[in-house]
């Protein structure tokens, strides 16, 4: 009797779970539908089925393709993302590396310096990080690279410390005792026992720099847009909003994301699990 | 070893240190500096003390946003904790597709702001179309878009959290207390909510600082619409140094008393981290 009431309790509990995923895949669903539906209809009744009357192909991608330039701004938001996410993933750790092994004043202070950037929100420094990149000419695709470097820097060496305390230090002394060059060693011994920290770190700085709108649109916002940038740019000045391609060009900015989800599912929940140091 | 390692300084160090020095460190001193002094280029800065912060003070707008934001962040760190550790003892029952739900819940977390906001823009006025208004209508409006958008995106991200917990929570311990007769109510309040303490205390971190620095969402969603009703802290700092000609100093002051703010909220949780790495 018991087995049984606790079996249909478990049932209960699976099918009331079921609704809810299906309602909380709804809005991206929703919005799948309405890239399909003439621009006019979408407003009117953005919950109705496309119909005959409504359906409109594949009209609204090719508005939205040509008018916003989304796949430049794919371009963009690649190149940016793939080598800040390098270059933030290699020089940190190297930086981590040498101040957690050199223990003079020097290290201590640039670790609790990187520590308190993580607290300083990006408004703080918005507008006199725009004047300094524009003076020194980093408002482009590649200077762009170096200013995610230093305004990420704090939580990615922030968190490749945490994990280089607790790598054992006799390896690197032993490698280096037998005449290999610190660079040898840390490529050699210390890169591959890093590896889990990296794939943390890397997954943190793709998600924040792919998604992120306010620093590339300030710096490099005018002369190449991002695909954030694109997607606002398309609501333009006047408040009127070509709804059939704002539907399509969501779709297309979902769907690189859904892929790269699916592709490192794992990693991507314990990496975010584990970045919750950051506030 | 440090004496080898020392001379390759310029390799390991320099090239973070001068991204550092360039994005952080020289913007940060700066700003601080200019919260201080009335500019429109930074070049032609000129000291004026404390004014700027007497303005900022004493606008309406920034007033309005510092009273939403914290009203959105309440709301919104208490629904979206409830809902995920809810959520979080649902999928660790252990009955079928528990995997698949959480690959489910996850997933708004992923999508940025701007494409969330829009989203939801659609969604919400498609409701409202029954009473013939749209998500500008009324501030409140805004409010509540903005709190239901920010639990669908960061329920699932809480929710992993919440599991790991509570995946934590020896089941000895609950078993034992079934044999005595404990009630599942006095169970969760009694043994899994005092085990899960440290989660509850990242979670609540991390929803506040998070609802606090909100800007790409509030953008997209409302733009702050009606008449900046619905700004929040960050999208008027925006408004403050891009909106106004020469307010660049009082949206300095701005960036620093919302700095100070946010700063107040993180430093706790970095500490408490910190304090636990020396402890294992």
């Amino acid at each position: 009797m018991n087995k049984i009431a606790s079996k249909i309790g478990e049932w209960i509990l699976f099918v009331f779970t079921l609704a809810l995923s299906i309602l909380f895949l709804m809005p991206i669903l929703v919005v799948l539908m309405n890239s399909f539906k003439g621009k006019f209809y979408i407003s009117a009744a953005p919950f109705k089925l496309p119909t005959v009357g409504t359906f409109s192909g594949i009209t609204n991608y090719i508005t939205g393709l040509t008018r916003t330039g989304f796949l430049s701004a794919f371009g963009y938001s690649v190149f940016i993302t793939v080598f800040s996410v390098s270059v933030i993933v290699l020089l940190t750790a190297m930086t981590a590396w040498y101040i957690t092994r050199i223990d003079d004043k020097f290290s201590k202070g640039l670790y609790y310096l990187f520590a308190f950037s993580m607290i300083v929100p990006f408004q703080m420094v918005m507008f006199t990080l725009t004047k300094v990149a524009n003076t020194l000419k980093l408002d482009n695709p590649i200077g762009i690279i170096l200013v995610y470097l230093g305004f990420g820097a704090g939580l990615s060496a922030f968190m490749f410390c945490g994990f280089v305390k607790s790598v054992p230090i006799e390896v690197e002394e032993a490698a280096l005792i037998d005449g290999g060059t610190p660079v040898q060693t840390f490529f050699q011994v210390v890169l591959p026992m890093l590896k889990p920290i990296m794939i943390t770190v890397a997954i943190l700085n793709t998600m924040w720099i792919w998604n992120d709108y306010l620093l590339p649109y300030l710096l490099i916002g005018n002369d190449y847009k991002t695909i954030p940038i694109a997607i606002q740019y398309l609501k333009g000045g006047y408040g009127s909003i070509d709804m059939g391609a704002m539907m399509a060009m969501l779709v297309l900015a979902i769907i690189p994301i859904i892929i790269f989800y699916l592709c490192c599912q794992k990693y991507i929940i314990k990496g975010v699990a584990a970045g919750a140091v950051k506030g | 070893m440090e004496k080898i390692l020392k001379r390759y300084f310029p390799l390991f160090v320099l090239p973070t240190l001068i991204a550092f020095t360039v994005a952080f460190i020289v913007p940060f001193v700066l700003g601080g500096y200019l919260s201080f002094t009335k500019f429109t280029t930074v070049t032609d800065a000129k000291w004026v003390g404390i004014g700027n912060y007497i303005k900022a003070f004493s606008n309406k707008d920034f007033l309005s946003a510092l009273w939403f934001t914290a009203r959105f962040a309440i709301v919104s760190v208490l629904s979206i904790n409830i809902f995920a550790f809810a959520l979080a003892l649902l999928l660790t029952k252990g009955f079928r597709g528990t995997n698949l739900f959480r690959t489910i819940f996850f997933m708004p977390n992923l999508i940025g702001g701007i494409v969330l906001g829009y989203i939801w823009k659609l969604i919400i006025n498609g409701f409202l179309q029954h009473w013939s208004v749209t998500l500008t209508y009324s501030p409140s409006y805004g409010f509540w878009g903005l709190v239901v958008l920010m639990n669908w995106q960061m329920i699932g991200y809480m929710m992993i959290i919440y599991i790991a917990g509570i995946q934590s929570v020896p089941d000895t311990l609950i078993e034992a207390a079934k044999i005595d007769g404990a009630t599942l109510w006095r169970i969760l309040r009694s043994i899994t909510i005092p085990l899960v303490m440290p989660s509850i205390t990242i979670c609540m971190f991390l929803t506040v600082s998070n609802s606090f620095k909100l800007f790409d969402q509030n953008l997209a969603l409302t733009a702050g619409d009606p008449a900046n009703r619905t700004s929040m802290l960050a999208l008027d700092i925006f408004n403050t140094f891009y909106g106004k000609v020469g307010w660049e100093g009082v949206g300095q002051a701005k960036a620093v008393i919302f700095f100070i703010l946010v700063a107040l909220i993180t430093l706790p949780q970095l500490l408490l981290t910190r304090s636990k790495e020396v402890e294992q």
